[in-house]
């Protein structure tokens, strides 16, 4: 009964897409596939083509077993320290990343504690906050890069910066509203047990703001993601899945960009994941129902 | 009154130090700074407890508090980079960037034209009217909308900005490849909030309706798709920042040798940090009109939703 | 031709926990020009029974005639006007749009729409308030707006789901007493569900007691109070003597179970 409810039409959907996808590729790589044959002075017919589209090397558009199987090529077969290894470059990224993310959220719930304690910063830093989500902050990328490079700091720690600084706004945002999220009743509840500060916001305001905490997370480990994928573009880095990305597409090798991007598909599922996972948990604890 | 007061000395004490700043500083300049930030705390304190309420009066009392905290953070911002005489790669003062951005507003322009004006207009339009597209399609297909839901949410957390090589390759360097990074990074949350917002109508409502015999067509236009509004802005307002960001970010890709992107990181590469910074500033700027002109238009189509009429 | 003719209605929901017997077995004919209560605790099936006949459920077993047809060819023609527990206003649309709502979808021509909604709001009391948004209304006239909507193309049997079971005593007194004076004034049919014995008193002329697991008809009171009926009738014998049997045909049920 579950299984027909939710996986099943998932699982319907995957295959269509992967279906189209076969046909986009054996489609946009007709031509290309077609003329290389004819030069090739070889004699060949419709069916050469058709297989050829599927496993073209430099292809427009991939097709799906042939980037699994470059994901395959790029990781279990090669050390982790090789140069060519996605488990390397992934690595790089995903430490940068994670880095940011906890210097981004610790950041950003320190500024949501403070927002809601003094009434001053609530009404004077709290609309520049809000101000700054319409502002493309990932331009800044290339500005933190090369500033910190002249103070002579180069590698995880500039990107783990703008990671962080992704991960700052939408966490600090969504704390604050989970912070003051307790309903009038409950804090007059608080104050006719005449409870201190501290009691209010251990027993009422943290509790009731981890649903906010946790939609913020997983905006946030998206963001900490793409940061440090970004941070690696400006400066042409040697390492990392932005660099793969950037040198695949510097010499037309399309097997590279994609095995990169849906190895940085699958970082950024994975920590959103794992953050849903232990909301689940956090939830059951607290007997929120699903 | 005080407060009044108090504004004009911060805003007198704060002229002298940048001024002392530019002439050369001293010891004077750091006592001077550290009484000013004290008597500035106090300021945005004193301002953050006016306004307040649903008037006019008391919502322009209420921008005085952030208004007074950016002036202070720009003016010590000024005071301290010229005073320090930080380097201009690490960080230029807000002066050296105001007379860039007067000095290359020509070129501003056309970064400006290039990659807002084509890129980040066309890909948003195409995206949202895409994914509202689709949304209307998919609707009517439950299974399809169950199978497509938990992808498109997947979909949403993902880096697509990493599509931004392909898009090159396809679609050539210049603005086409950019717009198309961007419909598909809009796309998503429009197709996402859609569907809630058409799932959002109550029992009642469409049975009021099915009591009508009304069509599906007819149940659409009077009933869903006005309370789905407020969803579909929600989409509009996050893909205005989302839209900026995929077309700057993809120049780093490659591009002509213009747009905000290609000259963001370029200018960068040649440490002219103050044209970087004022790229910088256009492109905030630019966003947050673009964010505020759909909030105005959301505030006039959805007026009766109680989020707005608070 | 009775306006309603049910004929051993059942409807058996699947759930989890088996079957829910929401209606079993119920049989029940008003004429025309009635005003028929269905009064029980909740889950007794009453607003079932009511969405049944117009056609917002289908029954499992049994027959229903509205008009001489099934619900469904009564809803596509429009016989029916559906009052709903909340007003169900659409908070983007004026007072004088959410009533011209059903004459839209109907295709009625706009200056006609105009004519007929103010007439109608003009009938429940709001003629002044047409321009005014539902959210700016109080409870009571986002109500008798609801009730000017289902009014307004001017069906001839009305169905009303508990529609003043939101409202505080006063304003529903005061509602009660209109709709009174409109179904004298109208001579429509009226099936009106409640929960309220001193409300199905005072407005019907026959009164169905229901009791619940399964819903079924534990009663059928005859309420003949005359067309006048001013808010004093409540406390004479006569009225106090309809209610007490109703009471005992709730307690007959069980319906007080706890």
């Amino acid at each position: 009964m579950r299984f027909r409810e939710t996986a099943l039409p998932v699982l319907v959907v995957a295959a269509a897409l992967a279906v189209l996808w076969y046909l986009a590729a054996i489609a946009l790589n007709w031509q290309v596939v077609a003329n290389t044959l004819a030069r090739s002075g070889q004699h060949f017919g419709t069916w050469d083509i058709l297989a050829g589209t599927l496993g073209y090397n430099r292809p427009l558009l991939p097709a799906p077993h042939q980037i699994l199987d470059e994901l395959w090529r790029s990781t279990v077969p090669l050390p982790v320290t090789s140069r060519r290894s996605l488990v390397l470059h992934g690595w790089i990224t995903l430490e940068a990343a994670l880095v940011g993310f906890g210097l981004g959220v610790a950041a950003g719930v320190l500024a949501a504690v403070a927002i809601v304690h003094i009434r001053a910063l609530e009404r004077s830093l709290m609309p520049w906050i809000i101000a700054s989500q319409a502002i493309p902050v990932l331009a800044l990328a290339p500005i933190v890069i090369v500033a910190l490079g002249t103070l002579g700091l180069e590698g995880l720690l500039p990107k783990a910066l703008i990671a962080a600084y992704l991960c700052f706004f939408p966490v600090a945002i969504a704390m604050t509203k989970g912070l003051n999220a307790p309903d009038l009743l409950a804090r007059d509840l608080m104050r006719t047990y005449s409870a201190s500060r501290a009691q209010v916001f251990w027993k009422l305001r943290v509790p009731s703001s981890l649903p906010f905490l946790f939609a913020g997370l997983k905006i946030a480990a998206a963001g900490a993601v793409v940061g440090a994928i970004v941070a690696e573009l400006p400066t042409g880095a040697q390492a990392g899945l932005g660099a793969r990305l950037l040198s695949g597409s510097y010499y037309g090798q399309t097997l590279q960009i994609w095995a990169a991007l849906l190895a940085a598909a699958m970082l950024s599922a994975t920590l959103v994941g794992l953050l849903a996972a232990t909301e689940r948990l956090v939830n059951r604890r607290m007997g929120v129902r699903a | 009154m005080t407060t009044a007061l108090l504004a004009a000395i911060v805003a007198a004490g704060f002229a002298i130090a940048i001024h002392t700043a530019h002439a050369g500083g001293g010891p004077a300049l750091w006592a001077g700074l550290v009484l000013l930030v004290g008597l500035s705390a106090w300021l945005v304190g004193r301002l953050a407890e006016l306004g307040g309420g649903k008037s006019w009066r008391g919502r322009a009392l209420a921008l005085l508090a952030p208004l007074a905290f950016g002036a202070v953070a720009l003016a010590l911002w000024e005071a301290l980079v010229v005073g320090f005489a930080v380097p201009m790669v690490l960080l230029p003062a807000p002066s050296a960037i105001a007379q860039r951005i007067a000095a290359s507003s020509g070129l501003l322009l056309t970064d400006f034209v290039q990659t807002f004006i084509k890129a980040v207009l066309v890909g948003y339009a195409l995206g949202g009217l895409f994914g509202f597209g689709v949304a209307l399609l998919v609707d009517r297909l439950p299974f399809l909308r169950r199978g497509l839901l938990p992808v498109a949410n997947l979909v949403s957390a993902l880096p697509v900005i990493g599509i931004a090589p392909i898009a090159v390759m396809w679609f050539g360097f210049d603005w086409p490849s950019k717009a198309a990074v961007v419909v598909v990074m809009t796309f998503f949350p429009m197709l996402v909030n859609t569907l809630a917002g058409l799932a959002e109508t109550g029992r009642l409502e469409r049975d009021l309706m099915r009591s009508y015999a009304a069509g599906h067509v007819q149940t659409l236009w009077m009933l869903r798709l006005p309370a789905a509004l407020p969803f579909i802005f929600t989409a509009l307002k996050v893909n205005a920042p989302l839209a900026l960001i995929g077309a700057i970010v993809a120049e780093f890709f490659g591009s002509p040798t213009q747009g905000m992107g290609f000259r963001i990181t370029t200018e960068a590469a040649k440490l002219a940090l103050d044209l970087v910074w004022a790229e910088i500033v256009v492109a905030a700027v630019a966003g947050t009109a673009f964010y505020g002109c759909v909030a105005l238009v959301e505030r006039a189509a959805t007026f009766w939703h109680p989020s707005i009429r608070a | 031709m009775a306006t309603i003719e049910a004929r051993g209605l059942s409807l058996t929901y699947r759930t989890e926990d088996g079957p829910v017997h929401a209606l079993s077995d119920v049989s029940l004919t008003v004429a025309s020009g009635e005003f028929v209560s269905l009064i029980g605790p909740s889950g007794c099936g009453k607003t079932t029974l009511l969405r049944v006949i117009a056609d917002l459920e289908k029954p499992t077993g049994g027959t229903v005639r509205v008009n001489g047809v099934t619900p469904e060819e009564a809803r596509l023609r429009r016989d029916y006007g559906y009052v709903f527990q909340a007003p169900a206003l659409l908070p983007w649309r004026r007072i004088e749009s959410n009533v011209t709502l059903p004459l839209e979808v109907m295709g009625v021509s706009r200056a006609e729409r105009r004519a007929r909604a103010q007439r109608q709001l003009e009938m429940v009391g709001l003629g002044g308030f047409g321009r005014k948004f539902p959210w700016q209304l109080s409870g009571g006239m986002q109500q008798r707006a609801s009730i000017a909507r289902a009014l307004a193309f001017d069906p001839a049997l009305l169905l009303m789901d508990e529609p003043f079971g939101a409202l505080d005593e006063i304003v529903r007194d005061h509602l009660n007493e209109q709709l009174l004076a409109l179904w004298a004034r109208t001579q429509k049919t009226v099936v009106f569900v409640t929960h309220s014995i001193p409300e199905a008193v005072f407005l019907s002329t026959r009164i169905v007691v229901m009791s619940p697991r399964p819903g079924r008809i534990t009663d059928v009171v005859p309420c003949d109070l005359g067309p006048q009926r001013p808010l004093e009738i409540r406390e004479t014998p006569e009225f106090l003597r309809i209610a007490q049997r109703v009471r005992e045909g709730l307690r007959a049920g069980h319906s007080y179970e706890v």
